[in-house]
């Protein structure tokens, strides 16, 4: 018996290589089909992101590349001033960034998942209005809170004052407390579709049965939620984490909007996207060569850090299992 | 029991206002401001700065035709428009007919060269902005709308391989040793059999490439100079500054720019939500 389903599976293995492997095209035809999208990607995303590596141990005038001075431009980076202030202060501005995203916009994106699995009507309504925003481009989005939240023209600080809440009015973008709060906020009102969409996407693929038999034993929906679903979300979890934290630590043009390239008041709001682009194109003369090593280092933390992520909500879920 | 059905059918009721209350609430936060942006649009900026939040008494399309004229929106929309379609355009045709090899054959590196294509959907491509600079500067690209075009295809290849090979990949066998049979060459049998059969996975590569290209802001910020090549984002950088007194156009402007992608949106829903899912769940 063995041995047939052995033999079975070994001809339908057989079938299955044949179907994909005879007629297998020559070589010519398959470097006709795949050259243009391999040297267009290889010519104008891989092969510049490796260049920058390189480039980055040499000294540069303007845009000529001199010769090789090791690694005094990461050096430099961190001892020459205002390179040495700012590139700390935005590298701690991208954390809170994360860290708020977290806790609002994937927070509410996970609870609107939820709300919305259990609600017979409306589903795709509410799905679309919540996605909508993505579409926008962060400038506009950024542009468009900038005047809401204007301090004296703006509809936000307007509402408040008609509620009597006029203590809470305040320049939003002006004060160096609240203008990094106040981008994370429209940055999340933009982007809570996308979370929400992913952990909607999750619930469905649970299967009822395990609801059924824990309703059965006697779970309340609080703890169907927190010991069923919660953790075979995880896999969820984990990429929505990875992903946001890739998306802030490339935060620009919501940023630019809002605080403009200096990331002002003051530096409140100054993100590495911000710093890096000054650095490539406001810089001295020696710009691209710093940039390179920016590049390098933003690289190295943001990879390293997402395959750690990974990592960790893998073994998370081998434990769990 | 009965009384204890009804505490908890009552718990259930509660429970259920409040989850609508909250939906309700969200929503309103979302399209309010999209709303009010509509209707500040439709009045003068004197009308703006008196009542922030208000319906139009006399609603007028001035303030568009302002920002499309004096602030150059068309010359800048005309850009976006073919900057994003023909790069949109060409990721699409190289994607798909890479994509088609890849999915329905196995041969020796097609794997490495599939892992090779979907690294790029991990890699932050901005970060490879001064040798990519440096090498559309010798290629002469610079402030030239080839060179962004070029960029964006190649930003757009990974997504759309990634989708179109899964694609190709469950297309029954038959269909193509049929044609074979019959004399068929590959590329016929890419583009007359295969090709139309992926259609829907083509709407959603093609919807989920247009809109990050459309708001793309840093590319075009850096690679071209002259404001007559410019994109919707950048010339958006330099009207904020000069208009921004002139509230009424300025939210005529934030229009403008989103309007293209509303209607894409309203047209492809599905697709942009396929998207935004690709590869989780069921």
């Amino acid at each position: 018996m063995t041995a047939s389903t052995a033999n079975q599976a070994k001809g339908k293995k057989r079938k299955r290589v044949r179907g994909v492997g005879t007629g297998a095209p020559s070589w010519e035809m398959i470097a006709l089909f795949i050259l243009p999208a391999f040297l267009l990607y290889t010519i104008f995303m891989i092969w510049p992101l490796f260049q920058s590596l390189y480039f980055s141990f040499f000294e540069f005038k303007g845009l000529a590349r001199g010769g090789f001075v090791g690694l005094r431009n990461f050096h430099e980076l961190f001892t020459r001033y205002p390179l040495n202030e700012q590139l700390p202060n935005a590298f701690w501005h991208n954390v809170y960034f994360f860290i708020g995203t977290m806790l609002i916009q994937n927070t509410l994106g996970l609870l609107f998942a939820k709300l919305l699995y259990a609600s017979r009507f409306g589903k795709r309504f509410f799905q679309t209005v919540f996605t909508l925003p993505y579409l926008i481009s962060a400038l506009v989005v950024g542009y468009l809170w900038s005047l809401m939240l204007n301090p004296l023209f703006g509809p936000v600080n307007q509402i408040l004052r008609a509620i009597g809440l006029e203590s809470l009015a305040r320049p939003w973008l002006g004060d160096p407390a609240t203008a990094l709060p106040a981008i994370i906020f429209a940055n999340a009102w933009q982007w809570v579709g996308f979370p929400m969409l992913l952990f909607s996407a999750g619930l469905a693929g649970i299967s009822n049965e395990l609801r059924e038999a824990a309703r059965i034993d006697g779970a309340t929906s609080w703890k169907l939620f927190r010991y069923i679903e919660l953790p075979l979300l995880l896999p969820v979890i984990g990429i929505v984490t990875v992903l946001t934290f890739i998306g802030n630590f490339n935060v620009f043009g919501i940023v630019w909007a809002m605080g403009g390239v200096n990331g002002e008041p003051a530096g409140a709001t100054d993100v590495l996207g911000l710093v890096f682009y000054r650095t490539a194109f406001r810089g001295g003369v020696d710009a691209f060569g710093l940039a390179s090593a920016l590049a390098v280092l933003m690289f190295i933390f943001i990879f390293g850090v997402s395959m750690l992520m990974l990592r960790y909500f893998r073994h998370m879920e081998e434990k769990l299992t | 029991m009965s009384d204890h059905a009804r505490t908890s059918s009552r718990r259930i009721n509660l429970a259920s206002i409040g989850a609508n209350a909250l939906l309700w609430g969200y929503a309103a936060i979302v399209i309010l401001p999209l709303l009010l942006v509509v209707s500040n649009a439709l009045r003068p900026t004197r009308e703006i700065f008196k009542n922030p939040v208000g319906l139009p008494t006399s609603p007028s399309f001035d303030s568009f035709v302002k920002a499309w004229e004096e602030a150059s929106f068309n010359i800048y929309f005309f850009n976006s428009l073919v900057i994003t379609v023909v790069s949109v355009l060409l990721a699409t045709a190289v994607s798909a007919l890479a994509g088609y090899m890849l999915g329905r054959y196995k041969f020796r590196g097609s794997m490495l060269l599939t892992a090779y294509f979907l690294a790029g959907l991990m890699l932050p491509f901005r970060l490879a902005i001064v040798p990519l600079f440096l090498l559309l500067n010798d290629m002469g690209l610079i402030d030239n709308r080839l060179g962004l075009i070029l960029v964006y295809a190649a930003t757009g290849i990974p997504f759309s391989i990634f989708i179109l090979s899964s694609f190709f990949r469950q297309l029954p066998q038959e269909l193509s040793e049929a044609a074979r049979i019959d004399g068929a060459g590959e590329f016929t049998i890419f583009g007359r059999i295969m090709l139309p059969l992926v259609r829907p996975a083509l709407a959603t590569v093609i919807v989920f490439q247009f809109v990050p290209l459309w708001n793309d802001f840093f590319f075009p910020l850096v690679l071209l100079r002259s404001t007559d090549k410019w994109t919707l984002p950048v010339g958006m950088t330099r009207f904020f500054g000069e208009f921004q007194a002139d509230w009424s156009t300025l939210f005529a402007g934030l229009i403008i720019t989103t309007l293209p992608l509303i209607v894409i949106f309203l047209l492809a829903t599905k697709q942009i939500i396929a998207g935004l899912t690709a590869g989780i769940g069921k």
